[in-house]
């Protein structure tokens, strides 16, 4: 018996031992290495991913790595796993390794030239993959364009829930005005239809005035957030949760009764703005300037005012400003994202911003993590794969999904990656040299 | 001119009257102490001076401009600085973060600093930070800058709440049992850390204290306080000496 056990404890260990061997080298890729695995994964699937699915016994390459087949059709499960073995794990942890030399070498030049551009340049990379990687599905373009706006909203939303510690029911509010804001504004002047009328201006300008049509929504947003703010933010206590899901509902039924948008009907007619690029630099934006601001002092006076008002105010911080400040911030992302999924979807109605909304929206904050730019990232594309993986359930998928919040909410109380810091500048810093090889390479 | 004047302040809460009639007079560079038993009224001075609670009646004056009625926030800006008798930490940040923290209103980047992280916010920042760390140094926590308060010791939690306190650059200190909980090593150290905020920025201090060595070894001045009324004032031989302060409050501890 003992024998046995030490024999299995053996065994464990070699594997482990094994893991750690296979592991130890990808310590040292730097992200650039990683997205340039990942590029060399998506021009694979481009070039030879259609004839593998077939040969493999599916109709067409999986557009989410399979998470839907395996649910709709089991008995392909071991071939979406061949797939996804071929096309992505090998070919990126190959190339992952025989470049990391290559990759390390470029990332401390461009890290000595100026952290900025290399900033840059991972990003430009980073939709380089996406635009190859949804060019082959618009179900898979559809997704990822939803996905990237569910950042923007489920990192607003951590800033009031999750750096500010308030509990803010009202994001679908901001989104829905948002979105009609950005309509009204891009029907108006560049579509000839029923609702207005011909358009205002000629149809060619609207994509380069589109920007302006979003930040016309964030601003109606943040008007929104200051009727919320002023009497949340008045005396201390927990207002803002009941007057914000009051404003919620406000919104929604103010849209059903406005019947110049359409009342119930809704909107529809948007012009195809909202294309991959156009999400994707609001993305990026949104998370550079949210993270900036969480990391300055000013911003953190929103941890101070969460973990201890009292001392706050008596270190000179204006609580009652730093909660406004924040909420209308928040807020105005929540318009600017709600302005873009308006122009993905083209159409909108009252009940796209109700209750079922505000679950996802939370759902995503709580997922992820609380005060972490990270983490709502991870929560934003988590949820959004898991819901479109749970998609063959039907309804059934409004009981999983809660059902495995409230088994998270007992297990990790403050989400996945939580109370972290992103700093973009060591994300994209070389791994394998020391800082002192990093100087020597700039002399 | 005094620093700080307060003129016959009185606070009720509902019917209970928690001051009355309270005086004091804090000279520049002046340390003062205020003792007296549990429930006295002491940390509610604290609190009325400071902008917590607004008194019922009653003036308060910093350097010549009444500041009653002003927020907390706008009382500490001014220069009046103050730790906690039960620390009020904020449990998810650092040491560095803490006393980074009240510098908040001397910020001059504003919100554009804040949301695009240009050249003039990094400067501020950085100044900011090497300030920090000075105070740190002053109060002998460098080396835990980078920690999570909640993980520090009682006693060096005591030094981020005065580091903190130091950095909104107050000119009068209010420390409310700054060696509450502490041992005597702890102690010996943090009277130490007093003093030289005494000597070395010339701040004026208010201080509540339980300790009768403490108090009598660092205060100029000393009120005793029972049941919110001042029933001496004095020097510490005066305080010791005073037979009511003896029968109020010295007595028991002797016998403690
Ligand atoms: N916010 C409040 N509301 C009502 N009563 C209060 C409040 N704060 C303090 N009190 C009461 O006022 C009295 C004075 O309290 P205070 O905290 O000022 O005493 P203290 O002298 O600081 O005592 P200790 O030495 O225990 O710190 C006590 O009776 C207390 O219960
Ligand atoms: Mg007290």
């Amino acid at each position: 018996m003992e024998l046995n056990v030490e024999y299995e404890e053996g065994n464990r260990s070699r594997f482990r031992n094994l893991l750690h061997k296979l592991w130890e080298p990808y310590k040292h890729v730097p992200l650039l290495g990683l997205l340039l695995a990942a590029l060399v994964a998506v021009l694979l699937e481009m070039l030879v991913g259609q004839p593998l699915a077939r040969l493999l016994g599916m109709s067409k390459a999986p557009a989410l790595f399979g998470v839907i087949v395996v649910l709709k059709t089991p008995i392909l499960i071991p071939s979406v796993l061949l797939y996804i073995l071929l096309i992505y794990a090998l070919p990126i942890a190959i190339t992952a390794r025989l470049t990391a030399k290559l990759t390390n070498f470029i990332a401390a030049k461009l890290f000595n030239t100026s952290s900025g551009l290399s900033i840059l340049i991972h990003i430009a990379f980073l939709y380089a993959i996406l635009h190859l990687w949804t060019s082959i599905s618009d179900y898979r373009l559809l997704i990822v364009k939803l996905t990237l706006i569910s950042i923007i909203i489920t990192l607003s939303l951590n800033v009031i829930n999750g750096y500010m510690g308030e509990f803010s029911c009202s994001h679908p509010g901001f989104i829905a005005l948002g979105a009609y804001t950005a309509s009204v504004f891009t029907i108006v002047l560049f579509v000839s239809e029923n609702q207005f009328g011909e358009a205002v201006l000629p149809p060619e300008w609207g994509p380069f005035l589109f920007p302006i049509g979003l930040v016309l929504g964030g601003i109606a947003a943040a008007i929104g957030a200051l009727l919320v703010a002023i009497p949340s933010f008045r005396t201390r206590g927990d207002y803002l949760a009941i007057i914000s899901l009051a404003f919620m509902f406000i919104v929604v039924s103010l849209f059903n009764n406005l019947e110049i948008v359409g009342g119930p009907r809704g909107l529809s007619n948007q012009p195809d703005y909202a294309n991959l690029a156009t999400i994707f630099v609001w993305t990026m934006l949104s998370i550079w300037i949210i993270n900036n601001f969480v990391r300055s002092t000013i911003g953190k006076a929103l941890n101070a005012v969460r973990d201890g008002e009292l001392a706050a105010s008596a270190m000179t911080v204006d609580t009652r400003k730093t909660k406004m400040v924040a909420f209308l911030f928040a807020a105005f992302w929540a318009g600017v994202a709600g302005g873009l999924f308006a122009h993905v979807i083209r159409y909108i109605n009252p009940g796209t911003f109700g209750i079922r909304k505000l679950a996802e929206v939370l759902a995503m904050v709580y997922l992820g993590g609380l005060n972490s730019v990270a983490g709502s990232v991870v929560g934003a594309v988590g949820f959004n794969m898991l819901s479109e993986a749970l998609r063959p359930l039907e309804i059934l998928k409004w009981i999983v999904i809660p059902v495995m919040l409230i088994l998270l909410m007992i297990y990790r109380p403050t989400g996945l990656i939580s109370f972290t810091e992103l700093d973009p500048i060591a994300l994209v810093k070389p791994k394998s040299m020391t800082e002192g090889e990093a100087d020597n390479a700039t002399s | 001119m005094p620093l700080l004047e307060v003129k016959q302040m009185t606070h009720f809460f509902g019917g209970l009257r928690a001051v009355h009639d309270y005086n004091l007079q804090v000279e520049p560079n002046q340390i003062r102490g205020l003792i007296g038993p549990n429930g006295a009224g002491k940390t509610t001075i604290f609190n009325l001076i400071t902008g917590v609670y607004d008194p019922t009646e009653g003036d308060i004056v910093l350097e010549n401009d009444t500041i009653k009625g002003l927020q907390p926030f706008q009382i500490a800006s001014l220069g009046l600085g103050r730790t906690f008798q039960n620390l009020r930490l904020w449990r998810h940040m650092t040491v560095l973060e803490h006393v980074k923290m009240a510098r908040y209103s001397k910020i001059t980047y504003g919100l554009s600093g804040a949301f695009f992280d240009t050249p003039k916010r990094q400067k501020e920042e950085h100044e900011i930070e090497q300030l920090a760390y000075d105070l740190l140094d002053l109060v002998g926590i460098r080396h835990l800058a980078g920690q999570v308060v909640t993980n520090l010791p009682y006693g060096a939690q005591r030094r981020v709440e005065m580091a903190r306190a130091l950095a909104t650059e107050p000119k009068i200190l209010f420390l409310d049992e700054p060696t509450a909980g502490m041992n005597p090593e702890e102690l010996v150290q943090m009277m130490e850390i007093i003093r030289r905020v005494h000597q070395e920025i010339g701040l004026a201090i208010f201080l509540i204290e339980h300790r009768m060595r403490v108090v009598m070894e660092l205060c100029q001045i000393i009120q005793t306080l029972v049941f919110g009324e001042v029933i001496a004032e004095g020097t510490p031989e005066e305080i010791q000496s005073n037979p009511k302060v003896i029968d109020a409050y010295l007595g028991k501890e002797v016998e403690v």
